[in-house]
């Protein structure tokens, strides 16, 4: 018998996650639901001042849409973990990093893309300058990326515990500054006119690392978890 | 070389650590008094005031040494979560996690005493300043560590998913650091500088390394306390704690 290639375990992992968010899709609309909320409560809070929302749109946003991934990333592992999946899936002869990898990119499909498309109409919502809405998309994707990469890691860790949303964002908040200073930098420097390019370049050169160390830290994290 | 080989090796296990620590203690309780006396006698007393700020300056002598705690203490918990998470030995363990709440402590006086110093010299109690902000990302990370060890009902297990969070503190805590370094010099050039040690007279210098050693060996007295603590409950099933306890009752 033949063992089944790395591609296949990894094309299997990320057509069943998909499918099963596609049969729970009132599940995914959830985050876009929590973000639209939290950014349109931000102009009463403020007041209608046209100036101020503008000026603090990119990055009311850009964090709206970060905490709204964290909505779905405690239940990232937690009903595999229950069933018994999880066990099978560390058992399986394709290497745990590979379907982690899968599983990550499966997260990031179902819960960034409709948030990145929320995104930029919450920021014209609020007033954002029209050319700081394309630096904004694109420092969104690479925010939501890392963020997917970096929480899955925290995830793998809190998964064997019984309360963990509370704490997930405690340890994530360390681990997504960095990536905020830079994607806020972003759009704060197209709305002043200033080259915008570096601190993207700096996110991109984050998230290439990020891409090939996470899914095996995930996987460590994982194997940490299970075996008591 | 090689009996000290043994006696780190016999340092590994649980009882020999017990009764070592148990020994080690009082002595570095003297020491921590001696050198926090001297420290604070010279620092508060005999070191003249400031040029500059007068008498507020002399919270230096607590703020720093806690500062320098702070970060030190992380890297004993890196290098002891590494162990802990490669080679799985217990004391490993419990000395990374032990120390994870006196590091807190320490981050904590110093966020804390850095903001009543700077109410008099910047006038105000907190600026997003990049030291001031990677500082309070430490006290996060050192919650987060705390907070994840404490979640799993198996101590092992919690501490070992805790030394991996511990690791990846190290990769980002220089990340945290320049990011914000970089954040801060982007938006406004007014940097607080605390100023270089080469700069410093010696008659405040002196005071200042004695409380670095002072805070150094109470890291050392409170941490073998916890983790003496720490050891005994681990241990709770093996015979060997079963004694000392029945020795403690015959005792009371």
């Amino acid at each position: 018998m033949t063992s089944p290639g790395l591609f296949s375990g990894f094309r299997a992992i990320l057509q069943r996650d998909l499918l099963l968010a596609w049969r729970r899709r009132g599940d995914a609309a959830m985050p876009v639901l929590y973000a639209m909320i939290v950014a349109i409560l931000f102009p009463f809070a403020l007041g209608p001042n046209h100036q101020l929302l503008a000026r603090v749109s990119g990055g009311i946003v850009l964090v709206t849409v970060l905490l709204a991934m964290l909505l779905a990333l405690d239940n990232l592992f937690r009903s595999d973990l229950e069933d018994g999946v999880l066990a099978q899936m560390v058992l399986a002869p394709q290497s745990l990093s590979a379907l982690m990898a899968a599983r990550i990119l499966a997260y990031w499909l179902v819960t960034a893309s409709p948030l990145l498309v929320a995104g930029p109409i919450l920021g014209y919502m609020l007033g954002l300058p029209a050319q700081a809405q394309p630096v904004l998309f694109l420092s969104l994707v690479l925010s939501s990326a890392l963020l997917a990469l970096l929480g899955s890691m925290l995830a793998a860790l809190t998964a064997g515990t019984r309360r963990s949303g509370m704490l997930l964002s405690l340890m994530l908040l360390p681990l997504i500054v960095p990536v905020v200073i830079f994607a806020a930098g972003a759009i704060s420097a197209v709305e002043q006119g200033l080259p915008w390019i570096a601190p993207l370049a700096w996110l991109s050169a984050a998230l290439a690392l990020t891409l090939v160390l996470a899914p095996v830290a995930c996987a460590t994290a994982l194997r940490i978890t299970l075996d008591a | 070389m090689n009996a000290f080989k043994t006696w780190f090796h016999k340092l590994g296990s649980p009882p020999f650590f017990y009764e070592f620590a148990g020994y080690l203690r009082p002595w570095l309780w003297v020491g921590t008094v001696v050198f926090a006396i001297a420290g604070l006698i010279g620092g508060l007393i005999i070191a003249p005031p400031d040029y500059q700020q007068g008498d507020a300056y002399r919270i230096i002598f607590i703020h720093v040494p806690s500062a320098w705690m702070s970060l030190f203490i992380y890297g004993v918990m890196a290098i002891s979560g590494l162990i802990a998470v490669v080679w799985r030995m217990k004391l490993a363990e419990i000395i990374a996690m032990e120390s994870a709440p006196i590091g807190a402590a320490f981050t904590f006086i110093t966020l804390i005493t850095g903001s009543l110093w700077g109410k008099p010299m910047w006038g105000t109690y907190w600026t997003w300043d990049a030291r001031l902000t990677s500082e309070l990302v430490l006290l996060f990370i050192y919650l987060g560590i705390i907070g994840l060890y404490h979640a799993f009902e198996n101590e092992r297990q919690g501490a070992r998913a805790a030394s991996f969070l511990i690791i990846v503190g190290v990769v980002n805590l220089p990340i945290v650091h320049y990011s914000v370094v970089w954040w801060n010099t982007l938006h406004q050039g007014t940097t607080v500088r605390i100023f270089a040690p080469s700069s410093i007279s010696l008659s405040m210098l002196w005071p200042i390394l004695a409380m670095m050693i002072a805070t150094k060996l109470y890291y050392g007295v409170s941490l073998l306390g916890r983790a003496r603590i720490a050891v005994l409950e681990r241990e709770r099933g093996k015979d060997w704690v079963r004694q000392i306890v029945m020795e403690g009752t015959k005792d009371a």
